[in-house]
């Protein structure tokens, strides 16, 4: 098939191809983190959640994304209209296009850049001018209110985030995303297990960076409405959504690429083989999951009270046993080609999904910090941290390398006890009280 | 060609987002043509394949300073900013001063003509990061630790004085 295609195009059709799955499935598949949201909250709560949609609530995204399209546009009186229409595709779009380096598998990634990294904290990055000026043109202070809070906390936090990553880059030895992980299976170690305070800084960071919940205070209900985002309405607001969960899959995805091990297989050293079939039970332990969940479907479609609902059901669970399908036929030997880029998009997305499992949780356990509690704990505690911990794990580095003194299981224990202590010490210091409280002037 | 393209697509957009932003009255839309700018020039970094250049270049101006620039125009009192109408007749001076600017400019450029023909770029430089940490952590190390502790002086010395008038 690919000789059909002239060769002065052929570099960019996979690319191309790619950059549209991601831009059409991106919002389906946000609105659906929206729904596990939902569910997760009202699970935790003793509820049900969004049952009426669709079995289970399984169209409410839908039925959302549809109710916001028809919805009033509603520009609010002095608002600056420009900016006040700009500001949700800045957001959105800057964080779209962050998602061209981020490797979704081996096979699945828009671009492989020298600088991969760089370029996705970057772009990820400027998706704070969509809230700051959103906030700005609303005319209204509780918008700006709010866009000055996630300014200032954004700020803040990169600077931890960042030197977070640096404890595993040097681990790594390159920016491109492909390389990292490369360096994870070559080194036979997820860096998570090297650098655990490392990755302990970067989750509470990223946590901050995408304004969630403990550190949602840009729009923190209770005080500003709804932060920055108050004076929107209808699909303008949607875009905010979607931008806000854009952001955090590229967290995640960042953190999976580089602390999680990326598209890797958990225990790749693991060859036990599923009973009485040639694979690997890890290989083809996707297929099995896939149809465990079909199963599951099935047992539910006759508790389903009407006969639409039904039917729905049981395509929920022909998706799930076709995808099992797919999984397993690539475990067969004519499809070797397809096996790595199928199994590695599945295990990045696997662990994605635990990582945004982790924060839709940390946001239904912890409360709301306060303003001046956000500040004191990125600058007091994470910052240090981050750069004692970059001191530690850059001279345990040198001391494995130029002493030949190769004990990987031990400098890590020994580097995790020293970042442990520092963290406990730090920790007991910002728990001091203030010498002299200062009065409280504005924000 | 598609160089070239590129390479004038971001250079217009630098130039006219620049004579926006000194031309706008509200400090905010300043700002917001500064970033532009500061993008496009990103852009050309990019387009004269220096990658890491580029990528500083947004994080470091776009997505760190102007952050702050933005931040700090909506601390002050923005209303009284944007009404306030400007008479400072300097527009003269500056006229003059901006005139023999461009003289200077076209005069070093007429003098170092002959030098102007860039080298070719190489369809895959060696890799840029690793070039720029060369360059920065070995040929220019003190230099580069001097810079780096000036820094450090200014910063400390601006919460010193930051501390001072509380």
């Amino acid at each position: 098939m690919s000789h059909l295609i002239p060769p002065a195009i052929a570099p960019f059709v996979v690319p191309v191809i790619c950059g549209i799955v991601l831009v059409a499935v991106f919002p389906l598949l946000a609105g659906y983190i929206v729904l596990l949201e939902r569910k997760l909250m009202a699970d935790m709560q003793a509820r049900l959640g969004p049952m009426r949609v669709g079995p289970h609530g399984l169209l409410q995204p839908i039925a959302d994304a549809f109710k916001l399209l028809i919805k009033e546009d509603i520009i609010p009186q002095g608002a600056d209209k420009f900016m006040f229409y700009v500001a949700p595709l800045i957001s959105v779009t800057m964080a779209l296009v962050a998602f061209s380096a981020m490797p979704f598998g081996p096979v699945f990634q828009i671009a492989d850049l020298n600088v991969g990294l760089l370029f996705i904290v970057a772009v990820g990055s400027l998706g704070i001018y969509g809230i700051v000026l959103g906030g700005w043109s609303s005319n209204s202070h509780y918008s700006l209110i709010g866009a000055l809070r996630s300014a200032a906390q954004l700020v803040s936090y990169e600077t931890a985030a960042g030197l977070a990553l640096v404890s595993a880059l040097l681990l790594a030895g390159s920016l491109s995303m492909k390389d990292i992980v490369q360096a994870q299976a070559d080194q036979g170690v997820w860096f998570i297990f090297v650098v655990p305070i490392g990755f302990f800084i970067y989750f509470v960071s990223s946590i901050a960076e995408t304004n969630r919940a403990p550190f949602d205070l840009p729009e923190a209900e209770s005080e500003l409405v709804a932060g920055y985002m108050t004076e929107y309405s209808g699909f303008r607001w949607a875009l905010y959504f979607l931008a806000e969960y854009a952001n955090m899959v590229i967290v995640a995805g960042i953190a999976t690429t580089l602390f999680l091990g990326g598209w890797l297989r958990p225990f790749p050293g693991n060859h036990q083989h599923l009973i009485g079939t040639p694979f690997e039970l890890l290989d083809a332990l996707p297929s099995l999951l896939f149809l465990g969940v079909a199963l599951y479907c099935l047992s539910l479609v006759p508790r389903q009270p009407v006969q639409v609902q039904k039917l729905f059901m049981a395509g929920v669970a022909g998706a799930c046993v076709l995808l099992a399908a797919v999984m397993a036929l690539t475990l067969f030997p004519p499809f070797d080609a397809a096996r790595e880029g199928v199994h590695g998009a599945f295990w990045f997305m696997a662990k994605v999904g635990g990582y945004v499992y982790t924060f839709l949780w940390v946001r239904f356990t912890f409360p709301r910090y306060r303003f001046d509690q956000l500040m004191r704990l990125g600058w007091r505690f994470l910052i240090p941290l981050a750069l004692v911990n970059v001191l530690v794990v850059s001279a345990s580095i040198v001391v494995q390398q130029n002493w030949e003194w190769k004990h990987p299981v031990v400098s890590t224990v020994v580097t995790t006890a020293i970042m442990l202590a520092v963290a406990f010490w730090l920790a007991e210091e910002g728990a001091k009280p203030e010498p002299a409280p200062q009065p409280a002037d504005g924000e | 060609m598609i160089d070239k393209f590129l390479f004038l697509f971001f250079a217009v957009l630098m130039i006219g987002s620049a004579i926006m932003m000194v031309t706008r009255r509200n400090i905010v839309h300043s700002a917001v043509y500064l970033i532009t700018t500061l993008l496009a020039t990103a852009g050309i970094f990019l387009q004269l394949k220096a990658e890491f250049l580029f990528v500083v270049q947004i994080i470091l101006y776009v997505g760190g300073i102007m952050v702050l620039f933005i931040f700090v125009i909506m601390l002050v009192n923005l209303d009284v900013a944007i009404r306030m109408v400007q008479f400072s007749r300097q527009g003269f001076v500056a006229g003059i001063l901006a005139l023999v600017l461009a003289v200077q400019i076209f005069l070093a450029l007429w003098i170092g003509r002959a030098g102007l023909p860039a080298p070719a770029i190489h369809a895959m430089p060696p890799k840029n990061t690793e070039a720029v940490a060369e360059a920065l952590f070995q040929h220019y190390m003190l230099p580069f630790e001097i810079a780096s502790i000036l820094l450090l002086v200014a910063m400390i010395g601006a919460v010193v004085m930051a501390k001072r008038r509380v």
